[in-house]
């Protein structure tokens, strides 16, 4: 499904991935960890096409297609999302106007009709029920003082109206609280399916508990420096990153 | 498609007017310049009594006197009021009964605006008062209004037919020398609307008039007397687009609204003449005074935007006279390319416990200047009066600007006065978070200025909502890819 290889990309004339290679299959759940600035955000930009960073060397395919040419809303429209590490705030658009509008892009790229109104909210309500969401939250201003673990729910909670094929979550576990985690792995997990792939990025072994990572890759000065099952993420928690660090400079 | 602000910004700048064709239609148009006796010729051809003649002359050497003001922030060469023709109606001036009737080449006209009759005739409740080129040549819904007594009609036809009403009021609000340009108008304002509303009378449905600019070279003054007698409820719609030009046209309107005891006006407009080219030729310059008066419990919100025009200098005002009354100011200026809006309101604060509202949003883009100048005045004698204004900008790209001038002049101590006011940014983390959901980038931009405009947009008509969410698409989208 995604295949990298060599991946180099700088951002204002500083590299900060240095060869990076992965590559996932449907079906597939991979966990990248890696410590603070190893470049783990920087992946996921890239794969979602900021413009603000460039790929200097090295290939991103997507179902066998490059897409390193495309732009980030093309790139959505194949079916790649990203939960962001730090969600922006839309004032003034609600999560429903915000999410119709994403759905209805994504179906006019694919040649179809917006949504039925009735249809929206039928998935609307299914999606928000999944991820124990109320619905006056829904008509509240994107992110516009959310709690930290509020964005983060609602950043599935658009994974799960969107039904991507790829998605990456950037520390998605950051700022939830014990059951949200819960719930929002609980809700990653049903959404699960033998087409679709995810990324994990995260610092915690906790939320690997809930989604169980079929690979764990060690991301460190932009490269991915060692990669394993998911006993990799335990054996991380317990020993942090130095030992990965002598491995890599020894 | 480049998410840049460098990029965005150039892609703002390439926007073309959508709206620029121009119609032929036969107009009977007088010499270009202004003396007495265009003064008079105007007033012949419209069969006005004597009063109004001796009226107009009065406002006119009220003009002669008077220097044209330059304090707004805005920039642009003077017009040249000698070379204007201050008259122009269409040859043809048939008075139709249905809108079948009506010449299919303005139909057409109206279709290319996106604003079909059509459509309106479809949405119930609204009745279209079309003043084109300075004569109204279509009015609908009439018999339905003066079944409940209310006046609906051009200014021209009310001049004759209610003359006791323009009488009284013509000039209450905004007196003939008021200011260069309400003088200008008083002396040559071809058409226009006026409205009443008898006592106790809650207009059934929003009044609508669409403005236009059509004939090469007319300068355009309408003149709008809207009076809500006691206890009465009336909301109005003012709508305009323009034909593309290359020399400026010049616009000088006039508004007049009159709230008598605990009636309530509620005026809105959304504007979008052509604002000039890219390189900031051509477009309208839009100089309009607008005032109302509010008497006892009586309440006036004036709800605008504004997209278009090179020059805009604008100040929907409320004067407070009456104690307990209502003045409201809801604004969302768009500005781009070379286009300079100065907008803002004036609240004046005359009786006691009078309250007043000011939420105006600006919008800048390209190389243009969006000012917000608004006065707030509380009178010796207005006791407890209270006022709260918020001012926001939104700016894209490095070559615009925006600009907030609040006055306040409270010469009484209980007052209570709160401005606020923020500038933010279209981030590129915004464009990106719209990008990777899958929204293109023109698209981002049109849902944040919506965002942005929200609590505005919200207080519009929901017909005209929809018109204006599409305006702001328009004036700042179009452009991108
Ligand atoms: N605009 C920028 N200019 C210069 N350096 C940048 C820029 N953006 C990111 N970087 C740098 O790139 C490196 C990688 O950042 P990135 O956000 O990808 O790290 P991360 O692995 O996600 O870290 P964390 O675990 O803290 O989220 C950091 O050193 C960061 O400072
Ligand atoms: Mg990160």
């Amino acid at each position: 499904m995604l295949k990298i290889e060599n991946l180099h990309a700088s951002i204002e004339d500083k590299e900060i991935l240095k060869g990076l290679g992965i590559e996932v299959k449907p079906g597939e759940v991979h966990a990248i960890m890696g410590p603070n600035g190893a470049g783990k955000s920087t992946l996921s930009s890239v794969i979602a096409g900021r413009e603000e960073y460039e790929v200097t060397e090295g290939s991103i395919e997507f179902e066998g297609e490059d897409i390193n040419e495309l732009e980030a809303d093309e790139r959505a429209h194949k079916g790649i999302f990203m939960s962001f590490q730090y969600p922006v705030e839309i004032p003034g658009i609600s999560v429903t106007n915000f999410i119709k509008t994403a759905i209805n892009s994504n179906r006019k790229a694919q040649g179809l009709e917006d949504m039925p109104a009735n249809e929206m909210l039928k998935k609307i309500k299914e999606k928000a029920a999944l991820l124990d969401i109320d619905m006056k939250f829904l008509s509240r201003s994107l992110n516009e003082g959310f709690s930290g673990g509020e964005k983060k729910r609602n950043e599935i909670f658009q994974m799960a109206m969107l039904e991507p094929k790829l998605a990456i979550l950037d520390e998605t576990d950051s700022g939830l609280d014990i059951d949200a985690l819960k719930i929002v792995a609980n809700g990653v997990n049903k959404l699960k399916s033998a087409d679709n792939a995810v990324i994990v990025i995260t610092h915690y072994q906790r939320l690997l508990d809930y989604i169980v990572p079929d690979f764990v890759h060690v991301l460190f000065d932009g490269k991915i420096v060692k990669s394993g099952t998911k006993e990799l993420a335990l054996e991380l928690e317990a020993k942090g990153y130095d030992w990965i660090k002598q491995e890599v400079t020894a | 498609m480049a998410y840049t602000e460098e990029e965005l910004k150039k892609e703002l700048e390439t926007q073309e007017y959508a709206y620029g064709f121009y119609t032929d239609i036969e107009a009977d148009t007088l010499p270009i310049g202004l003396n007495e006796d265009i003064v008079r010729a105007i007033s012949k051809k419209k069969n006005e009594p004597e009063w109004m003649t001796e009226w107009r002359l009065e406002a006119f050497r009220a003009w002669e006197q008077m220097e044209e003001p330059d304090w707004a922030n805005v920039h642009y060469e003077k017009p040249d009021f000698q070379s204007i023709s201050y008259y122009s109606a269409p040859k043809k001036k048939p008075q139709y009964e249905s809108l079948d009737e009506v010449d299919p080449e303005l139909l057409d006209t109206f279709n290319k605006l996106g604003i079909s009759i059509d459509e309106q005739k479809k949405l119930t409740g609204v009745a279209v008062d079309i003043v084109m080129d300075s004569v109204s040549v279509a009015t609908t819904f009439k018999k339905t209004l003066a079944e409940k007594g209310i006046i609906f009609c051009s200014i021209s036809e009310a001049i004759k037919e209610h003359s006791e009403l323009v009488k009284k009021y013509l000039g209450t609000v905004v007196p003939q020398k008021d200011n260069f340009y309400a003088a200008l108008n008083s002396a040559v304002f071809s058409d226009g609307s006026f409205c009443y509303i008898p006592k106790g009378v809650r207009c059934p449905m929003e009044l609508s008039t669409y403005f236009r600019i059509n004939q090469a070279g007319t300068g355009q003054f309408e003149r709008t007397l809207v009076i809500a007698d006691e206890s009465s409820y009336v909301s109005y719609l003012e709508g305009c687009t323009a034909p593309m030009r290359d020399e400026n046209q010049l616009h000088a309107a006039v508004v007049e609204l009159i709230a008598l005891d605990d009636a309530e006006i509620k005026y809105s407009t959304v504007q979008n003449w052509f604002p000039g080219g890219k390189d900031g030729k051509g477009g309208v310059f839009n100089f309009v005074t607008k005032r109302g008066l509010c008497e006892k419990n009586a309440k006036i919100s004036w709800t605008q935007v504004e997209t278009g025009s090179a020059v805009t200098w604008k100040y929907p005002s409320c004067i407070l006279k009456g104690d307990n009354s209502i003045g409201e100011f809801y604004s969302i200026a768009v500005t781009n390319n070379y286009q300079q809006a100065d907008t803002g309101t004036k609240m004046i604060h005359l009786g006691n416990n009078t309250r007043s509202t000011i939420i105006s949003k600006g919008i800048s883009a390209g190389k243009s200047q969006n000012s917000y100048r608004g006065l707030v005045q509380v009178g010796s004698r207005a006791a407890n009066a209270r006022n709260f204004s918020q001012c926001d900008s939104l700016l894209m790209g490095n070559n615009c600007g925006a600009h907030t001038f609040p006055y306040i002049e409270a010469k009484n101590k209980t007052a209570q006065i709160e401005h606020e006011a923020t500038t933010s940014k279209i981030g590129e983390d915004q464009i990106f978070y719209c990008n990777q959901r899958g929204i293109d980038t023109e698209k981002a931009i049109a849902l944040i200025v919506n965002g942005f405009s929200k609590e505005v947009l919200n207080k519009l008509p929901m017909e005209f909502a929809v018109e204006a969410q599409k305006l702001l698409e328009i004036s700042l989208e179009g452009s991108v890819g």
